[in-house]
């Protein structure tokens, strides 16, 4: 196998982004408020910024309960953000029929997001009725364009199948053609292949980057694996309880994590090629989303937390290469106090001081 | 190569070590749901033997029949699953199969225990751990005091990492890691000589996952119980398994211990699904994963049932039957007419290190 280049440019810098969020927040209420005070909500996205560029796969990691879903559901105009924006092609989205057919989203269990009483021919010419796209051309033969674009070949097996007639992976295969029956700008990818079996996922994979490559098309690829981010991926953001922690090109993100969270990842991540068990970065878990910790949301479990850690939230630092993390510890210009690091802890990850023994694990 | 290869036995592809027997041995096990003309072959012939110690992965993607395997070697298997040939052994001297609901009742736990995917749901939701843990001991322990065993189940929870006080909370008060944990402890309660762990992480976060592999880990070198792991991740067993059992379409295709199955891997089924995992270091490369899906086994393919999706396939490999293991030495085993001794074998399956694409 010959080692190739990546083809996607993935550069925010060249021009307009497709599809952009800007400040992103979204608060999910879980206490209704009497008289207007004590109402409670999950914090679940906090001023998320992200572009998505053309001709390029952005992925979006995280852990369950990290704002990943959320976030894709708001770029796709689903749910509505408490505040911030989503702008395409640098103007304000208006939800509605003609921002679908520039953004689509592709869910993460075929199973479900298929219909089981309806063909494949009908679920890929359903969205071309509906946004008129027709033109005149014979429908069965668009559908057959869609499913040639799928790599489901020949289209003739598989326009009557209904999908309990289909594996996993042609199922998934067809969700994305009915995203690309409105020839979308932005396909949205939510965990697309976690519900699929180990040898077809980087079928799908490749198909996102066929897509990418050959159709321009801009894609956000929302994953927990951060293996398949780093294989898939131009950029990449790493998001923490409803924050971007890190982001910035795939492979220099992967191999020099920059963020304290980004190191426990990795140092979790299955890789058979390490030569000796991994010792995890941090513990503990991730922190209950009604009442953040103040300051960085990272603070309670990371092994170099410093005092300004639990008083500010860390802005992004700009790094080398369109890297960038949002951690104090690439700050140069803290006082001593502010860099005084907390009980238990040393700059240099030495943890365990009492707050690491009682650090276990706390329910969500 | 010269002459044909014998056909692994289970005891042959992992030899014993001196002084210590398989502590279950399964050879030729068949198992089918369903009944006659109808029936799904959902195990195939299998052979395989854990010994006292050792961290036994079963690799394989869904329906391949791990689960199915590991719910027939402990007779947990219900209707319409049938275990239809085969010998199960524990010890050496209990035949498994044919043992009666009350010796199984003696074994269960006491000897084999299982740790279950959906730790969600193999607790109770409205009693306390507490209670919970005094279940297992008052039916396994009838004459152990109260005081005893609340002793002994925080004690439990405490190896597990998770502080005894938690012993009053209701399940829905823990996070599914603690949760898959508090499984973890129970399942140690008796001291096992046997852990079945079916898919236990598979719900959780990496970060969590890792947690609860470590610990399991340096409980398995503190304790020294067996475990017989199913994951579908490949590169999670070739980090913490000693030996590795590659299922497809119900029957194993390779055998041997992890590290070398991950390096040179000899069967074109584990070799696809280790390249189906993209590395974490080097450049980036294409890579190409498995063509096709698993088979249906309502209507496998004719002979082997990996000729339709492998790359390597020629014209003995649908006209002969399944290639039984052939044993390949060093504790090793592929299913592969490649491997029979009398074929030219491709380098990227040669047993060589460092070929692999």
């Amino acid at each position: 196998m010959t080692t190739t280049e990546r083809t996607g440019t993935g550069r925010v810098d060249g021009g307009v982004p497709v599809l952009e969020a800007r400040s992103l927040v979204k608060y999910f209420p879980v206490r209704r408020a009497r008289f207007g005070v004590g109402g409670s909500a999950v914090h679940a996205v906090e001023d998320v910024t992200l572009a998505l560029p053309e001709s390029g796969i952005t992925a979006v990691v995280g852990e369950s309960g990290s704002g990943k879903s959320t976030l894709a559901r708001m770029l796709a105009q689903l749910i509505k953000p408490t505040s911030g924006s989503v702008l395409l092609d640098g103007k304000p989205a208006v939800p509605g029929r003609s921002y679908a057919r520039a953004v689509q989203l592709v869910l993460q269990d075929p199973f479900e997001s298929l219909n089981p009483v309806h063909s494949v021919r009908y679920h890929l010419a359903r969205p071309l009725q509906v946004h008129g796209l027709t033109g005149g051309a014979s429908l069965d033969g668009l559908v057959t364009e869609l499913l040639e674009r799928v790599s489901l070949t020949p289209a003739d097996e598989f326009i009557a199948k209904l999908p309990h007639e289909l594996s996993g992976g042609q199922r998934q295969r067809v969700a994305i053609a009915r995203a690309l029956a409105v020839r979308p700008r932005v396909l949205l990818a939510d965990e697309p292949v976690s519900m699929l079996d180990v040898s077809i996922r980087l079928g799908l994979l490749n198909l996102l980057a066929d897509l990418r490559d050959r159709d321009g098309l801009a894609v956000l690829y929302v994953t927990h694996d951060i293996a398949s981010a780093r294989y898939l991926a131009d950029q990449i953001a790493v998001m923490y309880a409803g924050q971007v922690v890190e982001s910035g090109p795939a492979a220099p993100l992967t191999d020099e994590p920059a963020h304290p969270y980004t190191q426990l990842l990795l140092s979790a991540a299955p890789d058979p090629d390490r030569p000796t068990p991994p010792t995890l970065a941090a513990q503990g878990a991730p922190p209950n989303l009604t009442r953040p910790p103040s300051g960085c949301r990272f603070h309670p479990r990371c092994p170099h937390a410093m005092t300004v850690c639990t008083q500010t939230a860390p802005p992004a630092f700009a790094l080398t290469g369109g890297h960038s993390s949002a951690c104090w510890l690439h700050a140069r210009d803290l006082t001593a106090a502010q860099s005084q690091p907390l009980q238990g802890r040393g700059r240099g990850g030495q943890d365990d001081g009492p707050q690491q023994a009682t650090a276990k694990e706390t329910p969500a | 190569m010269s002459g044909q290869r014998t056909v692994a036995q289970g005891t042959l592809a992992t030899p014993d070590p001196p002084g210590a027997g398989a502590l279950i041995e399964v050879a030729g096990l068949h198992v089918d749901y369903g009944f006659g003309q109808d029936a799904v072959h959902a195990v195939v012939d299998v052979d395989f033997s854990l010994h006292r110690g050792e961290v036994l992965g079963l690799a394989g993607e869904s329906g391949s029949g791990k689960s199915t395997l590991a719910y027939a070697v402990t007779r947990l298997l219900g209707p319409p699953g049938l275990i239809t040939a085969g010998q199960v052994r524990f010890r050496g001297s209990v035949d498994m199969l044919s043992a009666t609901e009350h010796e199984l009742r003696g074994l269960r736990w006491n000897d084999i225990a299982v740790v279950l995917q959906a730790s969600m749901n193999a607790l109770n939701p409205v009693s306390r751990i507490g209670a919970q843990f005094a279940d297992v001991l008052h039916a396994h322990r009838p004459r152990m005091s109260r005081a005893a065993m609340r002793k002994r189940s925080g004690e439990l929870l405490e190896m597990v990492g998770i502080p005894a006080d938690r012993l009053r909370s209701y399940p829905h008060e823990l996070s599914g890691g603690m949760r898959q944990r508090v499984l973890i402890a129970m399942a140690l309660a008796l001291d096992p000589a046997v852990v079945i762990m079916d898919e236990p992480t598979t719900a959780l976060d990496v970060v969590t996952q890792r947690e609860i592999l470590q610990e399991l880990t340096a409980l398995r070198d503190r304790l020294n119980f067996a475990v017989l792991f199913i994951s579908h991740d490949l590169s999670l067993l070739v980090e913490i398994a000693d030996s590795i059992a590659v299922m497809y379409a119900g029957r194993l295709v390779e055998l041997g211990p992890a590290g070398d199955v991950y390096r040179a891997p000899r069967h074109p089924y584990s070799l696809g699904l280790l390249g189906s995992f993209p590395p974490m270091h080097g450049p980036h490369k294409r890579m190409q994963g498995i063509p096709g899906s698993p088979p249906d086994l309502r209507t496998p393919p004719a002979g082997c049932a990996f000729n339709p999706r492998c790359r390597y396939a020629f014209d003995r490999c649908d006209a002969d039957p399944h290639p039984p293991l052939f044993a390949l030495g060093d504790g090793r085993a592929a299913a592969c007419w490649l491997q029979d001794g009398t074929e030219t074998v491709p380098e990227a399956l040669a047993g060589k290190t460092g070929v692999r694409p």
